[in-house]
């Protein structure tokens, strides 16, 4: 187990400061290689065939003319890859049904969306495999489609799954419908506290599926031995998870399937499980070759999980006072093509922020011929906040309560109960409000057509399974390694903490990403947990070298081990023995690693707990153009609750790169759908992610209250800040306008006919 | 297939090439050349992860073809340090943190260079703007914004070209 705090703030020599990143000159060079950046003698370009339909079923498929075109090594479809047992696995929260998994990545019985896998060739040339696409014939009979959620729900909808049963609903449905489950968490009793309120607010709300926008498509390079070993190339959020999914996809055993981490460019979520690899592999095994595949940016869109959708309705009971007695919501989720929206997270997330003693939320899980949704920073979490976010400005203005106040006043404490059942353990959400409430923006005026908005947020975070290795090499210098995918600088913050610890030079460690083969097993870089829980496992593997350090050091001068400390990057005897005992370096001890017992190495595994929450508070100012309806943001400022900045530059991009993402969804971002059920907007063309000219600076505000079960204090980043930002852009946008925007993305025609009184 | 045999310059380099008429400058510089610092984001120059310079013009590479470079120079992220001297953007890119994952900084890198050339005291709009057709989903674009505008202090006071 971590000791509590090793550290205050002031014994910090690295932690805290803002050093050049260890892995940072192979990324402006152009030197870094990415998931498309490998290579390998005979290598074969792979190419996916997808369905032109939202919903069909394949009678059959026929690939004899693309097999016969010279150049093509090998065609694959489902038939390559092993049927899987129909069962859910894992955690309700994150609950896996391989069933399902294997359909996403290549069709079996019918194609569930447009841009659904059905077919992959491996060719000598890009070109080559592109004709043999076009020579697969696939016999579909189209089939009714549905897109939207309500509309899945309906009892006549199509169904994606004529035997699917609602999970989670006592008894039963006799009737299969789209409804994937339905979850319901609760605490007090919610009827009796809205008898009980003064007021009560309610309004119904919908969001538009979003994608994550990584910058780099999906791609892998793969070989397969006739051994039955293979190797993988791959930009991922988890090398380790893609290795154990590849494998079980293709009935494989794990040991004998190796992944490398490429360099990963962006994956918010996106990245956490595959969609190439276990093609690139099956295309591998069958033409004897390496394959190597990359997505298109169309591909990217209409194949590789955005977020969900959502419609939404909450509900929540006040005192005159401003106390929240009683919140209810109703969150129906966008699935995708099959079971497994974040809805259940937004359950939980949604009334987190507050302390209110009766509290009810419903999800339903529905799925619908979209892709299969993915991961999407904080996932499920801004949605629901969106909807409860507005309702609470709402609530603090039908009782003329400055907002923040409000929320400052509700705010859960340790002590206050979850609706998913522990209470609150750590502080931070009320020093956050706090801070925003102080910080100068809040108190600036504004002028005409503007509008201010604040909200607040609350993510998990996470902890769970990471290794790291700690190698002291010859001449002092330090190998860290770790089987955690860096997305965004954790090298840097590992090593930090790594130089903190054995009191080296921050230049004298060097991080790696290990491949699959060379350290233990690490969980995803998902869940802002790799600088926490990995984290964890650094620090640890460095102590356990001090400790073999003072062992050495006592060897050297002759004296019990117990009168050795670790003090200052030296190892300093404390016993009462007399003689010369000068302080040993690190670097003294190494250079005699021979003569003292050989090589010294500790490498530590953990399954860390002790995760604390992360919390975020934002404000956002916007000016409308009554003409145009669009919306400019004029100023973002972003508060969270870090427990502990390990590299403040990398947190405060943390905070602003959330705030981007936030501020794209609640006003350009959306999946666009024809009545044919096909994505019109597969491009970022027409598909706006946010750029430099449409952003204001965003100003962060890193409040640091450490997390007790951390050795340097860290609660994760990485995701918190996503939470408020779409409701702090639609309620300063409602401000602005002096209407409730209840549907994002707050498009410009949106916002006109809510001005004019919705026409 | 018959191939295009094309005589360019790339990063200062005499530099000959076969390539088919429709593969891209992109195709030719990573799969061809094997100089993979130039990044595909989306093939339809939407987000500039591909901007190379032709005769000194920033240029989404994924919209030229690869017979295009046919006597002209070609400029890649591999070219932007001076031997081992990291350009003054590259090293700013990196003491503010100015990347994340780092698929954008290729590209950035090339088109901020371009617009230094152009405007040695550009105004954070400017850059902005300047800036706009290179997407980066990372960082909010803050820290980018400021490590250009530090280059280029930098590079005025130094004399730098
Ligand atoms: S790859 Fe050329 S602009 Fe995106
Ligand atoms: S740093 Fe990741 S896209 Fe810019």
């Amino acid at each position: 187990m971590p000791d509590t705090m090793t550290f205050t703030k002031k014994e910090l020599r690295v932690v805290g400061t803002r050093p050049v990143r260890p892995d940072g000159v192979p990324k402006v060079t152009g030197l870094a290689r990415f998931g498309a950046d490998y290579s390998l003698p005979g290598m074969l370009w792979g190419r996916i065939l997808r369905s032109p339909h939202a919903h069909a079923r394949i009678r059959s498929i026929d690939t004899s003319k693309a097999q016969a075109l010279r150049g093509v090594k090998a065609v694959m479809t489902s038939a390559d890859l092993p049927e899987q047992k129909f069962e859910y696995v894992g955690p309700e929260r994150v609950a896996v049904n391989f069933w399902h998994m294997t359909r996403s990545v290549m069709a079996r019985e019918k194609v569930l969306f447009e841009g659904h896998p059905v077919a992959a060739v491996a060719a000598t040339s890009k070109t080559i495999a592109e004709e043999a696409l076009g020579l697969i014939e696939v016999d579909y009979e189209v089939l009714p489609h549905v897109i939207d959620v309500e509309d899945a729900m309906k009892p006549d909808a199509p169904l994606l799954f004529e035997d699917m049963i609602t999970r989670g609903i006592e008894p039963a449905p006799d009737r299969p419908s789209n409804i994937s489950k339905r979850i319901e968490l609760k605490i007090g009793d919610v009827e009796a506290g809205f008898a009980a309120a003064d007021e009560i607010v309610e309004s119904s709300f919908k969001t538009a599926p979003v994608h994550q926008g990584y910058i780099e498509p999906q791609a892998c390079l793969a070989r397969f031995d006739t051994d039955g070993q293979a190797e993988l190339w791959a930009s991922s959020q988890g090398h380790f998870v893609i290795r154990a999914l590849s494998a079980r996809l293709l009935g494989m055993d794990i040991g004998n399937l190796r992944v490398y981490p490429a360099e990963i460019g962006g994956g918010f979520g996106g990245k956490n499980v595959p969609y190439v690899e276990p093609v690139a592999l099956v295309l591998a095994r069958k033409s004897g070759h390496p394959v190597k595949i990359v997505l298109s940016r169309e591909e990217v869109f209409k194949g590789c999980g955005p977020a969900a959708g959502s419609i939404m309705t909450v509900k929540i009971g006040i005192k005159k006072d401003g106390r929240i007695v009683a919140a209810a919501g109703v969150f129906k989720f966008q699935a995708g093509a099959v079971p497994g929206s974040p809805v259940m997270n937004a359950c939980m997330c949604a009334f987190s922020p507050y302390d209110i003693p009766n509290v009810r939320s419903v999800g339903y899980d529905v799925v619908s011929n979209r892709p299969k949704t993915a991961a999407y920073r904080a996932p499920g979490s801004p949605i629901s906040a969106y909807a409860v976010e507005s309702v609470i400005d709402m609530a603090a203005a039908r009782i003329s309560m400055d907002p923040l106040q409000f929320r400052l006043k509700n705010v859960a404490k340790p002590g206050t109960p979850t609706v998913w059942g522990p209470k609150h353990a750590h502080e931070g959400f009320a020093e956050t409000i706090r801070a925003l409430m102080q910080h100068p923006a809040y108190t600036t005026p504004l002028n005409k057509n503007q509008g201010r908005g604040v909200a607040a947020g609350y993510w998990f975070n996470n902890g769970g399974e990471s290794s790291a290795a700690v190698h002291i090499n010859e001449d002092g210098t330090v190998l860290v390694a770790t089987g955690s995918s860096d997305l965004s600088g954790t090298r840097a913050s590992l090593a930090m903490m790594a130089a903190e610890t054995l009191g080296v030079e921050f230049d004298k460690v060097r991080p790696t990403v290990a491949d699959t083969a060379s350290i233990g097993y690490g969980h995803l870089s998902a869940g802002s947990r790799t600088t926490f829980a990995t984290g964890i496992a650094v620090v640890e593997a460095c102590k356990k070298v001090i400790g073999n350090l003072c062992a050495r050091a006592a060897m050297i001068w002759d004296v019990n081990a117990e009168d050795v400390v670790w003090d200052g990057g030296c190892a300093r005897y404390t016993g009462k023995k007399s003689g010369e005992f000068e302080p040993l370096s690190l670097k003294a001890i190494a250079v005699k690693k021979s003569v003292t017992g050989g090589p010294i190495v500790a490498e530590v595994s953990v399954n860390a707990g002790g995760v604390a929450p992360g919390f975020a508070a934002e404000l956002c100012d916007v000016e409308v153009d009554p003409e145009t309806g669009a919306v400019k943001v004029l100023r973002f400022v972003t508060a969270q609750d870090v427990g502990r900045a390990i590299h403040p530059s990398y947190v405060e991009g943390q905070l602003q790169g959330g705030a981007a993402q936030g501020i794209g969804w609640a006003l350009n971002e959306e999946y666009i759908y024809d009545e044919a059920g096909r994505l019109t907007n597969a491009g970022f063309l027409d598909y706006r992610v946010p750029v430099a000219s449409d952003l204001p600076r965003i100003e962060t505000v890193l409040v640091e209250v450490p997390n007790p079960n951390h050795p340097f204090g860290v609660k994760g980043v990485g995701e918190a800040n996503i939470v408020p930002s779409l409701a702090a852009v639609a309620n300063a946008v409602s401000r602005a306008i002096g209407q409730r925007m209840t549907e994002l993305p707050m498009s410009p025609p949106k916002i006109l006919k809510a001005m004019n009184g919705g026409r | 297939m018959t191939k295009h045999h094309v005589t360019t310059t790339v990063n200062g380099d005499a530099v000959e090439f076969l390539c088919e008429a429709h593969e891209t400058l992109l195709e030719v510089l990573r799969d061809g050349l094997g100089l993979t610092g130039t990044k595909e984001g989306c093939g339809t120059g939407d987000c500039g992860a591909c901007s190379v310079t032709i005769d000194g013009r920033v240029v989404c590479s994924c919209l030229v073809l690869g017979v295009e470079a046919e006597g002209k120079a070609i400029q890649t992220i591999e070219g932007m340090a001076a031997g081992t001297r990291l350009h003054p953007l590259q090293r700013k890119f990196l003491e503010h943190a100015g990347l994340q994952c780092g698929i954008c900084t290729p590209g950035i890198l090339v088109a901020a260079r371009s617009l230094l050339e152009r405007n040695p005291d550009p105004t954070e709009e400017e850059v902005r703007y300047w800036l706009a057709g290179n997407l980066c989903r990372c960082t909010g674009y803050n820290k980018i914004i400021d490590a250009v505008l530090d280059a280029a202090r930098e590079m005025r006071g130094a004399d730098h070209a």
